[in-house]
């Protein structure tokens, strides 16, 4: 968004409070900080619309790839640093089949690319797309190849080719899916922006430097495509943190608008691709097409775009509420926990792996785990009375018992005069429940 | 068409200093510069004067607290910490993180004498720099450290940790021999600053001063770290004084994070999982502007070896 004032230029300098603030000026500020909407001045021209509608876009474009509920949205990006507010949209993890694999790997493949899944605190973590590359050069065994993998996978899809006449022929049998066209370079890029205006799809740009880079958005957006992705096509570590630190902060900073789109990046195998893939997703990239990506890695990159994806202002977390565990009954010991996500699934999964029946009631701490919330007092003798009363757990196991977690031992003696239970003191790693409740 | 660079106008930088002392200056080991940065990490375009990040390998006179990993991968040399600094030497560690767990009083309660006799052996052993912490158990390690520093002294180690509850006696015991100090705080960019007016007001040097902001491990925390590493670092370039010392991030915690080592089905490799958990953890350590990073397994600093290697560009 444009400054207050350069939003102002464009008012018509009424002061009536049409809009609901007392003059223009405060009118221009609110829009500034995104707090108004255009829509709300009535008086305004259609000039100082237009230059409106275009300074308040988002300074990185919103692309969407796919269709109908699988959609991934890249881009439309904020802030250069999450603390400043969060990041939005996690890169996308993509993993390349060529078109050159005979059929059993292919599967094998494919197989592959669903077992990418992973079930933590509560979210599902996996791989988000295909990219489907032409390394055949042949238009119809690319295109029958795009067909079969197409029939098989709701993954949104990326389509790689050099020509744009084998990618044309792949790309209009599935448009209604909407793949990410890549890519167009300085060799073809009015084919190519012909074959994304007929298909009405997203088209990667690419180019070895970041110049020549923004000479093809511009080439792109003279033929009329608009949904851009930029490819920068860094040749090591040291150009992808560069390069696309440049995007974003031309993007961001508004010091060079021709930038201001999603970043895809090809992530070779072998080890340096790995630290490029992670380097990535804390530097702005958004769309990661992996040429492998080995088990052991994925479960590792995942959880880092989890990490840095979520919204600093809030930790990811559970219902505080009281949790059956393997079918309790009123003789089942009564346990309470954190609800910080991380905290919660922890104790849950040691919870089930020990087959043992009982109630664990979740104490709001505003998402912080265990020491977290007893060092800022939001786990105090109090909160956890307090939990137990709203669930009524005390009536639903009935054996006037409390399990702690071992690390807020400090708490036993309040506890126990708060509720009237008997506290029991547990291990300090929730590793050591199952043994623990056994016993 | 010209994209122009987007530089940050930095006003601050952060502060240059030395650990391990050479023969010149009254030591034995090798010398190593550390800070210096006048720009966000790794961006040539904001500092060109291409900084370096220190790897240091963790060493431990005891083993209760050492992930299994990290003992397979070093075998019987972890029972002797002399013999695990020198594979830690040649494994291209640049200096040695030794932890004096044994002299813990609810474990083995090794005596501050006989730990500076540790402490001497591996610097007589390898001529790195060394950073040495005590066991955690804050009265306990006023004396071990003080007997460590007066033996090592003129040797400029960095000796851990100072913190806001109880920093004067350490901060005394690297004063009156030259070590710098490392300052402890908790994920909270203003407890940060606090420990090093603390420090600094009770007269250590702020060229002699290490900040450690405690680094969470990927999954348990990461992104904490991550921002408030960021914010250090962002304020000490836009000229907070106080913020303007070596940051250092301890990656070790990163086998604790039960996702590093655990079976998860098509999580491939626990082993192989664990190096990457470490390894991402240091990458985040990296780019939010760590200029020491503790490394357990001797994988993980190959790996973080080489990532300093590419983000400078000399790979
Ligand atoms: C990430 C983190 C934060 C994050 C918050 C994360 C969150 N959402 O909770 C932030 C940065 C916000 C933070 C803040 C603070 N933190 Co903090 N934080 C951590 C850190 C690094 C990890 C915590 C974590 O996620 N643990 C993982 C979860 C799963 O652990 P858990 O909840 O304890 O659960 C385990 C056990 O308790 C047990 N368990 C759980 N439930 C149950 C139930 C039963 C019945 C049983 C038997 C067992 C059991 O099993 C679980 C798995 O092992 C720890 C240090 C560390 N490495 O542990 C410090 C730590 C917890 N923080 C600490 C402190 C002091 C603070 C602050 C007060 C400091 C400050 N900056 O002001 C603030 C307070 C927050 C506030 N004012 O809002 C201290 C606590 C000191 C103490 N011993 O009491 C710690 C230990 C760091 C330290 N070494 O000093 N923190
Ligand atoms: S409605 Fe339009 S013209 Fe009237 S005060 Fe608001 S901005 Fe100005």
């Amino acid at each position: 968004m444009a400054t207050a004032i350069e939003i102002f230029k464009h008012l018509p300098k009424k002061n009536c409070g049409d809009c609901k603030f007392p003059t223009c000026l405060a009118f221009a500020m609110q829009l500034a900080n995104n707090k108004a909407k255009l829509d709300d001045c009535p008086h305004l021209s259609e000039a100082g619309r237009t230059a409106l509608a275009s300074s308040s876009a988002p300074p990185i474009h919103l692309i969407k790839v796919g269709s109908g509920k699988n959609v991934v949205d890249l881009g439309d990006e904020t802030e250069l640093y999450r603390h400043d507010k969060r990041f939005f949209h996690p890169a996308a993890f993509a993993l390349r089949i060529a078109d050159d694999l005979g059929e059993d790997d292919l599967y094998k493949r494919l197989s592959y690319a669903r077992s990418l899944r992973f079930e933590r605190v509560g979210q599902v973590l996996k791989l988000d797309m295909l990219e489907l590359e032409c390394r055949s050069g042949n238009a119809e065994i690319f295109a029958a190849f795009v067909k079969k993998v197409a029939s098989e996978t709701e993954l949104p899809l990326v389509l790689r080719a050099k020509q744009a006449a084998v990618m044309s022929a792949a790309a209009s049998m599935i448009k209604d899916r909407r793949p990410l066209l890549h890519g167009a370079d300085a060799s073809n890029v009015k084919e190519m922006c012909a074959v994304a205006k007929a298909c009405a799809c997203p088209l990667a740009v690419g180019a070895d430097d970041l110049n020549a880079l923004a000479e093809m958005v511009e080439a792109a957006r003279k033929e009329g495509v608009e949904d851009i992705v930029l490819d920068p096509r860094p040749t090591g570590l040291k150009d992808l943190l560069e390069r696309c630190t440049i995007i974003r902060r031309s993007a961001i900073r508004k010091t060079f608008r021709g930038l201001g789109y999603p970043i895809y990046l090809s992530i070779p195998a072998g080890r340096d691709g790995i630290l490029m893939a992670s380097t990535a997703i804390m530097k702005y990239g958004s769309l990661l097409s992996f040429e492998d990506l080995p088990a052991a890695n994925a479960m590792p990159l995942m959880v880092l775009r989890q990490n840095i994806y979520t919204d600093p202002q809030v930790p990811i977390q559970v219902k505080p509420d009281l949790y059956p565990v393997n079918n309790p009954g009123p003789e089942s010991p009564l346990l309470f926990t954190t609800n910080f996500s991380l905290t919660f699934f922890t104790v849950m999964s040691d919870l089930e792996k020990s087959k043992v029946p009982v109630w664990l009631q979740v104490v709001d701490t505003e998402g912080l785990s265990v020491l977290t919330a007893y060092s800022a007092g939001k786990l105090t003798p109090e909160s956890v009375k307090n939990a137990l009363l709203a669930t009524g757990a005390m009536e639903r196991s009935k054996i006037g018992t409390l399990v702690i977690p071992g690390m807020v031992a400090r708490m036993a003696i309040k506890l126990n005069e708060a509720t009237g239970l008997q506290i029991i003191v547990g291990p300090k790693e929730s590793s050591g429940l199952p043994k623990f409740l056994r016993s | 068409m010209e994209v122009p660079v987007p530089k940050e106008k930095w006003t601050g930088s952060i502060g240059e200093m030395e650990l391990g002392a050479s023969q010149e200056k009254g030591g034995s080991r090798r010398s190593l510069r550390l800070g210096g940065s006048k720009g966000l990490p790794f961006l040539s375009f904001e500092d060109p004067a291409n900084r370096t990040v220190a790897l240091a390998g963790f060493v431990a006179d005891s083993l209760e607290d050492v992930p299994s990993p990290v003992k397979k991968a070093f075998g019987e040399a972890v029972n002797d910490p002399v013999r695990w600094a020198v594979a830690w030497k040649e494994k291209g560690a640049d200096l040695i993180c030794l932890h004096l767990t044994s002299t813990n009083p609810e474990e083995k309660d090794v005596s501050p004498e006989e730990a500076a006799a540790t402490v001497m052996a591996v610097m007589k052993a390898v001529e790195l720099p060394l950073i040495v912490y005590g066991s955690g158990h804050a009265e306990k390690d006023v004396k071990v450290l003080e007997k460590v520093g007066e033996a090592a002294k003129g040797e400029r180690l960095l000796l851990g940790q100072a913190e806001e509850g109880g920093y004067k006696s350490i901060a005394a015991a690297a004063m009156a021999n030259g070590h710098a100090v490392v300052g402890f705080s908790n994920l909270d960019i203003n407890l940060a600053k606090q420990i090093v007016i603390l420090l600094t007001d009770y007269g250590v040097g702020r060229g002699d001063v290490v900040i450690d902001p405690l680094m969470a491990a990927l999954g348990m925390g990461l992104e904490y770290s991550y921002s408030v590493n960021e914010r250090i670092r962002i304020s000490a370039l836009s000229g907070d004084s106080m913020l303007q010392v070596p940051m250092i991030c301890d990656c070790v915690s990163s086998w604790k994070a039960r996702e590093a080592t655990d079976e998860v089905p098509h999580a491939g490799d626990t082993l192989e999982r664990g190096i990457w958990w470490e390894s991402t953890t240091a990458l985040a350590a990296l780019l939010s502007g760590a200029d020491i990073l503790v490394l357990g397994h001797p994988e993980a600093m190959e790996i973080a070896k080489e990532a300093v290697k590419g983000l400078r560009g000399d790979a």
